[in-house]
């Protein structure tokens, strides 16, 4: 095979390993913006908060040192313990429920009925205040989140796919990170959990039914306040994962909230009601924008990804308003 | 007792149609104007003008753009700092071109590029719409500080990769660079803010801004009732981003003087101006100016009291100006939807009614 043909394949690989990742914050806005009908923009700052929790549990931060020590003049910054990964997941787990019942009760409750346009801007302000608090409460600090996934470049697939360059000897097989592939496979478990879980358990089924019709849902004796609570519960749990994985990647830090931008245009791909939707469509963004920085990205300056996927949205919008997989959106006056 | 109509008789067409019908609100509007122009002035000093006035004053001027575009015509945009930074480089570019033309004529000239740059990203707005619209203008955004960023013809090749503002003057007087006395750049935003408030309240009350209007309350009906969509929204969209491109060459040439766009009109700089037409009020044109002058003043504010009363450290003080935005936002979209302008309205229904309420 040609050189350039292989590195293609490289990149087309690496940028399908990128989408899978986008496709994980996607997740979570589909299952919400399903639900409640309410597009949250939150949903990367809740996968920085769930991260941020997290190591905070793990390393035995206290909550709020630095506002204490600013407000009495203390030196506090750990419990002096370390929590096992397994359970400061649980924890953390925990505390996103805590966090989905208080968005339930303070927020979305006193927004019922509102015109979408002012949910998905109370999400934003959601996002702000999510932000600031968890930074005050952990620290803005850049972190490392590190539960045991195994990291670097998988030696095995680099050794077995060298054949495939025929001879050719600047081809050494090709580069995948460990982490990478294992966010793919829990992505794929993730989502079979999701279908099954909203296919055949009663709690799915509530879903589905206020999904469809809040009213109807009502009255056949569906608690709304109940399955909004799970909803945004899912929804964060979904968050802690992607946490964990782009935490894992690259840190957690404050431009992880920054990939929930890069989940819109892949929803808007997708459809806004899919979730196979937010696969493919993170899948296709992923590899889009890591060929189009490959191949036509060294001509014009390079750093496009910080935009293609946002034009290739833009224009595939045009073409089909409702996105690959959405429920067409039929208008009556 | 003071604030009504009565006795206060128009005798022409004029008179009727004027933007304040009621005289306390016509001198109560004068007396600003008065206090804006000849007591200020006065009054101000560099930190005063740089820290409140100017951004004030530039903020308004876009948040008064964004409103027209999402609070009258309801086309969500989050595209606002690129189209400020469409302003700003087209300002810089005209001002080092053009070395000989008035200041003035370059801002007005900025913000038609933003026009011409505005209609372009608004034309998807023909098929997409609500969210889908709202994320489409993100590509504006990114795309836009991105070629800023790239292209080194925008920026005159210069090593920095940032742009700044030449020394301009206008009637003599400096208005640009570092050696500007105080009252000189804050009379130039005034003027053109002045003139752009009035230029959209006159816009957003007349025909057009009814057209806007119908087409945000629910655009297939308006079309059916002879409101021409594509006409309508691409207008809000060339009038919006005029002002928002005025507001950047602005917030650039006389407010920073230097720029890095990654910086200076980034995504959150889009949220900002949203920020305030939310808290302000959508669709009100007083509600821009509330909420322009809440946002400004509030981090300053928090601020003072946080790290200069407090003795906080700067980044735990900015982390809870965070929170305090977010929560303020929430509870703005929870107790009052309309924002700051629905209380100015509130008061001034009691107010007429006072001190006999029924």
């Amino acid at each position: 095979m040609p050189e350039s043909l292989l590195y293609g394949t490289e990149v087309v690989l690496n940028g399908l390993m990128a989408g899978v990742l986008y496709a994980l914050v996607a997740l979570g806005f589909v299952l919400i913006y399903k639900a409640s009908g309410i597009f949250n923009y939150a949903q990367g700052v809740m996968a920085l908060f769930a991260a941020l929790t997290l190591v905070g549990i793990m390393e035995g931060q206290i909550p709020f040192a630095h506002l204490i020590n600013a407000m009495f003049g203390t030196e506090l910054h750990h419990f002096g313990w370390h929590v096992p990964a397994f359970l400061a997941i649980l924890l953390t787990m925990v505390v996103m429920v805590f966090l989905a019942w208080a968005v339930q009760k303070f927020v979305f409750r006193h927004l019922v009925n509102q015109e979408p346009i002012i949910l998905f801007m109370a999400t934003i302000g959601l996002a702000y205040f999510l932000e600031g608090f968890g930074d005050l409460m952990w620290g803005s600090d850049i972190k490392t989140l590190n539960v045991g996934l195994p990291q670097g470049g998988s030696f095995w697939i680099e050794e077995n796919t060298q054949w495939l360059g025929f001879g050719n000897e600047n081809f050494y097989g090709f580069f995948l990170d460990r982490l990478d592939i294992i966010a793919t496979f829990i992505a794929a478990i993730l989502v079979v959990v999701l279908v099954l879980f909203s296919q055949y358990t009663k709690q799915g089924r509530a879903m589905r039914a206020v999904a469809d019709d809040h009213q109807a849902a009502l009255s056949v004796g569906i608690s709304l306040n109940f399955i909004w609570v799970m909803v945004w519960s899912v929804a964060g749990f979904v968050a802690l994962v992607a946490g964990i994985m782009w935490g894992a990647k690259s840190g957690v830090q404050f431009s992880l909230s920054l990939i929930a931008l890069k989940a819109l245009p892949v929803l808007m791909l997708g459809g806004f009601t899919s979730i196979p939707g937010a696969i493919v469509g993170g899948l296709i963004i992923g590899v889009g924008e890591k060929l189009f920085e490959f191949s036509v990205g060294p001509y014009i300056g390079g750093a496009t990804e910080n935009w293609f996927a946002y034009v290739l949205a833009l224009i595939f919008l045009v073409f089909r308003p409702q996105g690959l997989f959405g429920e067409k959106i039929i208008e009556r006056v | 007792m003071f604030y009504r109509e009565a006795g206060d008789f128009k005798t022409n067409y004029a008179d009727d149609n004027q933007t304040f019908p009621i005289k306390f609100d016509r001198y109560r509007y004068y007396f600003v104007l008065f206090v804006a122009f000849a007591v200020i002035p006065f009054l101000i000093n560099d930190y005063w003008v740089n820290a409140i006035f100017l951004p004030f004053l530039i903020y308004s001027i876009a948040a008064i753009g964004l409103n027209i575009l999402v609070g009258y015509c309801g086309q969500v945009s989050l595209g606002t700092g690129g189209f400020m930074a469409v302003g700003a480089y087209a300002c810089y570019k005209l001002m080092t071109s053009f070395p000989e033309i008035n200041i003035f004529i370059h801002v007005l000239l900025a913000g038609g590029v933003t026009a011409g740059v505005g209609v372009l990203f608004g034309l998807p707005s023909l098929r997409i719409k609500g969210f889908y619209l709202a994320v489409a203008t993100l590509a504006a955004q990114f795309f836009l500080v991105w070629l800023f960023n790239r292209v080194p013809w925008f920026y005159n090749y210069s090593a920095s990769g940032q742009i700044s503002a030449p020394e301009r003057t206008l009637f003599g007087l400096e208005v640009t660079g570092p050696n500007t006395t105080a009252w000189a750049p804050y009379l130039f935003c005034l003027v053109i803010l002045t003139i752009c408030a009035v230029i959209a309240r006159n816009l957003t009350r007349g025909m057009q801004g009814r057209k806007w209007m119908a087409i945000r309350d629910m655009d297939i009906a308006a079309e059916i009732i002879g409101v021409n969509p594509l006409k309508a929204k691409l207008s809000a969209f060339a009038v919006s981003s005029f002002f928002i491109g005025v507001a950047g060459a602005l917030f650039f040439s006389v407010y920073l003087g230097a720029v890095e766009v990654g910086e200076a009109f980034g995504i959150n700089q889009s949220f900002l101006v949203l920020f305030m037409i939310i808290i302000g009020g959508l669709g009100s044109i007083f509600g821009s100016f509330a909420g322009a002058a809440f946002l400004v003043l509030m981090p300053v504010l928090l601020k003072n009291v946080l790290v200069g009363g407090l003795g906080w450290p700067t980044d735990t003080a900015a982390h809870f100006e965070f929170l305090i935005v977010g929560a303020l936002i929430v509870t703005f979209l929870i107790a009052e939807p309309h924002g700051l302008a629905q209380l100015w309205r509130v008061a001034k229904e009691k107010l007429r009614l006072w001190p006999f309420p029924h």
